[in-house]
Order: C-alpha cells, then sequence, then structure tokens
C-alpha cells in the first residue's frame, strides 16, 4: 500500500480522482437537496413548464406577446429584446467611442483634452448608476401633455415618439437589405478579383449597382407602404395622450444611452491603443513615399489599427451583451429578467437558470466565434517587420 | 559683407497661433473643442456651484429658489447616503469602518507592503477589525446585525470580502489551471470559463436565490455572505486569468533553476513563481480591483441596502424629491474618487515598472 502511494503515477491518479470526485460530491449533493426542496414546496421538476402559459406580460417585444403565451415563448423574445438592445447598443458605443478615440490619438491638444475628460469622467462612474440615473431623468420629464416637440418628435415621460414609415413590415425588411446592398455592392465590386475589367475602371460599375440598389427600395417603398395612409406617421396629441408614431420607452433610452456612453468611453480608449499599436516606422514610411496625411490614415494607420485593437474590441462587445442584464432596474424585460420573473411566477429556480446559463455561453460563443472568423479573414498574411 | 540675421522669435501669440490653429481644419477643431469646454465647463460650475444653495437648515425651502443645484440634500441626508440604516447613535463606529478601509487600501499601495505575508496581514487585521466596529457585540460594543447595515460602509464591506475571498481563490485556480494532471486543469477551465461567460448580475442572483435550493438549512449562511462569495467567484475567475498570464510571462528557466536547487513545489510557487507572476501582472489586477469595486454596485438588485439604494432613499421623501439629479451626482462623485484615484495609481505603476524592464 505504501509504496503504491509514492508511486507517481498512482498518486497523480488518485489525485485527480479526489479533486474531480468532490466537485462531482458537491454538484449531486446540491442537485439532491435541490430536489428534495422542490418535493417539499411541490413543485414538478423538468421543462414541461416550458409549455404552459405564463399569467404574466411582458412590458416590450417586438413580436406579439400576451399573458397567455407559453414560457418558451417569452424566453425567446427574451433572448430577442437582449440582441436587440445589445447591438443598438453596441452600434452606438462604437460610434461614440470611434469619435472620442479619434479625438484622443489627434494631434489637436484642444480635442485630445476633450476626449481625455470624456474618458475619466464616464469610464469611472458604475454602468448601473448611470442607467438608474438616465432612466431618473427621462421618467421626470414632462406628461405629454407637454411633450418637448422638435422635427416631428415628440419627448415627455412616457418616451420618445418618432415618425415611423406606414410600410408593412416584410417590405420594411426588404428595403433595409437594399440599404445595405447599396453600400456592400461597390465595395465588393471594388475587391473581387473575378471581373475581367481592372478595378480602377470599375466606377461605372459600382454606381449602377448602387443606383439598382437604391432603386429596389424605392420600389418596396411603394409597394409595400400601408394604403389610405400618409408615407409617414408622425405622432401627434390627442387628449391626453400621444397617438402615432414609433414609440421608444424610458427603460430601453436608458438602457441604451448608458450603454452607448460607457462602453464609448471604453471603446475609445481600445481605439486609442488601437493607433498607439502603429508602428511610426509604417507613418514614416507612407510620408516618405508622398502619401497625402488622408491616404496615410486611410491606407495605412486605420487598417492595421483596426487589425490590432479587433480582439480587444471583441472581448468589449461580449461585455456590452452582458451588460444588457441592466435592464432589471429599470424594469427592461430582457432575458435575464424573464429568468428572475419565471423563478419568481413557476418556481422553476434550477431549469430556469439552466437556460440563462445555456443562452449566455450561447451567445458569447457564437460572438466569439464570429470575430475569430474576422480575425484571421484580415489578419497580415506571412511574416511582416511591422513594427 | 552683409549680416546675417537670426530669425525672428516666435512671440507667445505666435506660439498660440502654431500650437493650435496651424491649418484651417486644426483651427476649426480647435475652435470647436475650445467652445464646447467652456461652455461645458461654465454649464457645470454654474450648476453646481455658483447658483447653488448650500443651505443647511435641513429644508428643501432655500432648494425652490436656487436655479442650479441643490446642495442642502446632502447636508440634510448625508447621514442615510453613508450610512444606511445603522442606528444614530453608533454611526460613528461605521464611519470609522470606513476609514480603515481607505487606511488599508492606501497601505497597500506602499511598495514597502507587496510581500505575501504583510498584505494578507493588512488586510486580514483590517477585515477583522471592520468586522468587529460594525457588527459589535463585543467590548462594549452593542450587538448590530448585517440587515442594519448600509450605505458606503456596505458598499466597502462588500468590495473588501470580496477582494479578501476572491484573491487567495484566484490564485488557487490558476494554479489548478496550470496544472499538468489534465482531469484537474481541464475541469478548473470549465469552471472559470463557465462564471466568465455569465454576467455578474445573474450570478449575484443566483446566490442569492438559487443556491438556499442546494443547500441544507444549516450552511446556507446569511444572504450578505452569499452574495459576497458569488461575488468573490466571479472576481476571482477574472484574477485567475490575469494571475495565469503573469505566470505565462515567467520564463520557464526561473522554475527549473529552482527545481535544481532541490526546492520543493511549495518553495518554487510561493518563492520564484508567484512574486515574479504577479509583478507582471500588477497592472491588470489592480484594473481588476477597480472594476470590482464599481460592480459592488450591482448587489442593489439582489435587494442590499447599499450606496445606490440609500441614495434612492435619500431623495425618497416628499420634501426631497426633486433634488435626485443631486444626490445622484454626489454618489458618482464618491465612486469618481475610489475608482478614478485607484486607476490613476495603477497607470503610474504602469508606468513605473515598464520603465524598470528598459
Amino acid at each position: 500500500m505504501e509504496r503504491l502511494l509514492r508511486n507517481q503515477k498512482v498518486r497523480n491518479a488518485l489525485l485527480q480522482i479526489l479533486f474531480v470526485g468532490a466537485l462531482a460530491l458537491l454538484v449531486i449533493g446540491g442537485a439532491l437537496v435541490a430536489r428534495q426542496n422542490l418535493i417539499d414546496q411541490r413543485i414538478v421538476s423538468g421543462f414541461d413548464f416550458l409549455y404552459k402559459s405564463t399569467g404574466w406580460d411582458m412590458n416590450f417585444s417586438l413580436f406579439p406577446v400576451s399573458s397567455r403565451d407559453p414560457y418558451w415563448w417569452f424566453f425567446l423574445n427574451g433572448i430577442v429584446n437582449t440582441l436587440f438592445l445589445g447591438s443598438f447598443g453596441l452600434v452606438l458605443a462604437t460610434m461614440i467611442g470611434a469619435v472620442v478615440g479619434l479625438a484622443r490619438t489627434s494631434t489637436n491638444e484642444l480635442a485630445q483634452l476633450l476626449g481625455r475628460a470624456y474618458v475619466d469622467f464616464f469610464r469611472n462612474i458604475p454602468l448601473i448608476l448611470q442607467v438608474i440615473f438616465w432612466y431618473a431623468v427621462l421618467t421626470r420629464l414632462p406628461p405629454p401633455r407637454n411633450a418637448l416637440e422638435g422635427a416631428g418628435f415628440l419627448l415627455s415621460n412616457r418616451g420618445l415618439y418618432a415618425p415611423f414609415p406606414n410600410i408593412g413590415v416584410a417590405a420594411l425588411l426588404v428595403i433595409a437589405a437594399a440599404l445595405v446592398a447599396a453600400v456592400a455592392l461597390p465595395v465588393w465590386l471594388g475587391r473581387t478579383g473575378r471581373l475581367s475589367t481592372p478595378p480602377d475602371k470599375r466606377l461605372p460599375l459600382k454606381l449602377c449597382a448602387a443606383a439598382a440598389a437604391l432603386l429596389c427600395a424605392l420600389a418596396a417603398v411603394l409597394l409595400g407602404r400601408l394604403p389610405d395612409a400618409p408615407l409617414l406617421d408622425m405622432p401627434g396629441l390627442q387628449g391626453l395622450n400621444v397617438r402615432g408614431g414609433m414609440r421608444v420607452s424610458p427603460e430601453f433610452m436608458a438602457l441604451l444611452v448608458a450603454m452607448g456612453i460607457y462602453g464609448g468611453a471604453y471603446i475609445a480608449e481600445i481605439v486609442r491603443g488601437g493607433f498607439k499599436a502603429v508602428g511610426r516606422g509604417q507613418v514614416e514610411a507612407a510620408q516618405s513615399l508622398g502619401l497625402s496625411p488622408w491616404r496615410i490614415f486611410s491606407l495605412v494607420r486605420l487598417p492595421l489599427a483596426l487589425r490590432a485593437m479587433l480582439p480587444i474590441l471583441a472581448n468589449q462587445y461580449i461585455w456590452l451583451i452582458k451588460a444588457t442584464t441592466m435592464g432589471i432596474v429599470v424594469g427592461f424585460t430582457d432575458f435575464f429578467m424573464i429568468t428572475a420573473l419565471t423563478i419568481n411566477h413557476s418556481g422553476q429556480t434550477l431549469e430556469a437558470i439552466f437556460i440563462l446559463m445555456a443562452g449566455f455561453l450561447l451567445i458569447n460563443m457564437s460572438l466569439a466565434a464570429l470575430f475569430n472568423r474576422i480575425n484571421r479573414a484580415i489578419a497580415l498574411k506571412g511574416n511582416q517587420v511591422r513594427a | 559683407m552683409a549680416s546675417v540675421l537670426a530669425p525672428p522669435r516666435p512671440g507667445p501669440l505666435d506660439s498660440l497661433r502654431r500650437r493650435f490653429f496651424p491649418t484651417p481644419p486644426q483651427a476649426l477643431v480647435s475652435a470647436v473643442s475650445l467652445t464646447l469646454l467652456l461652455w461645458l465647463g461654465w454649464k457645470v460650475l454654474d450648476w453646481a456651484l455658483f447658483s447653488a444653495t448650500f443651505d443647511t437648515s435641513g429644508t428643501a425651502d432655500a432648494c425652490r429658489a436656487a436655479t442650479g443645484a441643490c446642495w442642502s440634500v446632502i447636508a440634510a441626508r448625508w447621514r442615510i447616503l453613508f450610512f444606511g440604516l445603522y442606528p444614530y447613535e453608533e454611526q460613528w463606529r461605521s464611519a470609522l469602518a470606513c476609514v480603515i478601509v481607505v487606511a488599508m487600501t492606501v497601505l497597500s499601495c506602499i511598495p514597502s507592503f507587496w510581500t505575501g505575508r504583510r498584505i494578507a496581514l493588512v488586510w486580514g487585521v483590517g477585515t477583522a477589525l471592520f468586522y468587529v466596529l460594525m457588527k459589535g457585540g463585543v467590548l462594549g460594543l452593542p450587538y448590530i446585525g448585517e440587515e442594519q447595515w448600509g450605505g458606503l460602509a456596505l458598499t466597502l464591506f462588500i468590495f473588501v470580502t470580496t477582494c479578501l475571498i476572491g484573491f487567495p481563490l484566484a490564485i488557487c485556480l490558476a494554479l489548478l489551471r496550470r496544472s499538468e494532471l489534465p482531469w484537474i486543469s481541464r475541469t478548473t477551465g470549465i469552471i472559470i470559463d463557465a462564471v466568465r461567460s455569465l454576467p455578474l448580475i445573474s450570478i449575484l442572483f443566483m446566490f442569492a436565490i438559487v443556491v438556499p435550493f442546494m443547500l441544507p438549512g444549516w450552511l446556507q449562511g446569511d444572504k450578505l455572505y452569499r452574495v459576497i462569495v458569488g461575488s468573490a467567484l466571479f472576481f476571482a475567475a477574472y484574477q485567475a486569468e490575469i494571475v495565469r498570464g503573469g505566470m505565462q510571462g515567467v520564463p520557464t528557466g526561473q522554475d527549473e533553476a529552482a527545481m535544481s536547487l532541490g526546492l520543493n513545489y511549495w518553495q518554487r510557487i510561493g518563492r520564484i513563481l508567484l512574486p515574479q507572476a504577479m509583478r507582471n501582472a500588477l497592472p491588470a489586477t489592480i484594473n481588476q480591483f477597480v472594476i470590482a469595486f464599481k460592480e459592488t454596485s450591482l448587489v442593489i438588485i439582489v435587494g442590499f441596502f447599499e450606496i445606490l439604494a440609500s441614495g434612492n432613499a435619500a431623495f425618497g421623501t416628499a420634501e426631497w424629491r426633486s433634488a435626485y439629479v443631486e444626490v445622484y451626482v454626489f454618489i458618482a462623485f464618491i465612486y469618481f474618487t475610489f475608482v478614478y484615484s485607484l486607476s490613476r495609481y495603477g497607470a503610474f505603476l504602469e508606468r513605473r515598472l515598464s520603465v524598470g524592464d528598459r
């Protein structure tokens, strides 16, 4: 026995068995206690509850949801809400971050100072405090009767009312796709190697492609507009409330603004780091080739900086998606809040937590995989000296 | 022979022009930035100082007349902000406890305290003092249960205990993940990645509400301590990766040299690997502390009366209802002071360390 314990291989195996066994014991013990507790409270474990109707409602959803709908539909809408808020938050944060980051890397000292003040101020205040602050501001705006008006928008304590086109949902999707194509097609045409015309003589082709895409969008507008209604549905005051237009709730706005501002401060630092990572030799080489400042920026500094910042940016994006869980402090029904409500109402604690973990794992992993692909696609090939 | 004139020396105005307005586009950027800076600066100063009221009478009357900030709300309600529901006569204990935390943080920023033993001593003794002061029940101090703690003191308590539990846990996790035994390193890796992929809010929620389901009654403990364990676990998962990164920066020759000197595993870890790894990981570690401090604010979601919640209570009366901006700005200022000074210190340290390398 003693000799057996002295044997390195046996000891290693024993250690591993002990470690994994202790963890497994912890998990199994927890599960057993939980099962007993659930039986005591007469809760049937298992995922059957997903098909029951909830009996409560969501205050924000992109698809129609009512209290008679089953739990799985609520979870799905929760995930959609999280992704919806997350993607708008990412876009806003990236735009703010790009502007502030460029200001911080510019040669202008006043712009640098402004960018630095922004980053230092907003990065050092917790996100949740910013969310609560904006929510407090937005819900204390004047009531709809005295709403702030400007350019067809109405801002009141019920939220922001914006003009919305009177166009069917399908047509709206077609228009969005056509607009994306109008930008993406010319870019693709400029780069593809499948055409016989040389890249510098493709301008007419690009213009034609963009025009065709825009024509498609226009056709969709004309075909898809609702009959007997003006093209734009303008919000207007009727009695004590606002009718028409599209309403953006204060909850959504508070989260979006806070995520944009806070995430923007972090992304600005990433942008700055990316530009700092571009070797000075690269810029000097470009200068000695006689490139104009704009071409140095767009052809040398930006592409190199983008490659340097992409991996860190991916982490920040994943962080921001996770930050949508702050929705629960203002009552925005995101994925996490749906989980919390499910636990409160149905008592299916373990199942709901399992769905939450699986959902976030899925979101995080797909985002990480997407960024890894982008990273690989744009990585510099070969072994150039980059400093 | 013609005399050569020296080029004219640029006057102060000229150098200003060259610095900020060399070309039309640069001049435009400068002008816009300057206007924005001045306008914002003036607006903020005017609101916070010139048009503000600092009336300390304890009523909101002066605020109705003022066009700027109403700082009277802080004067009237600062006790609830800092101490929450802590009994009035005993609030000096809460204040002293906060001072202890600040002293602890300052002490651990001094390089001569950067040995494992001294840091552990400072934080262990500091936290014990904090706990005894807050909870009482000994030395003639009346007993005050955790449910009455609140405000800044609770925020600091959660932060300190999170770090105190999370930091050793992080080192353990990092060592386990680096283990040569595949099952140990793989399982630890799965745990770390799973915790990192979840939002902190959901982990706090789990520890506050779900874990009691999975533990027998005698093991559950107070909700406060469960939440602290949850936040420590989250901290440890991130910090473990930082420590692991620091360990990877230590050349293998160091470990081999230690092995050839006949040091055993714990000596190699404690005297060779960890000191060098921690030095590599120091800037990222301070950054992680900063993040941990900001994230203590999330415990409001599981129903604790920390500084944000007590802020909501501070303007929750009919009298101070309109002074919410001032309260939030004040809380933001407290967070900013802590976080900004820590992160400036981190930046200073990073510069200092990188100077030492070259």
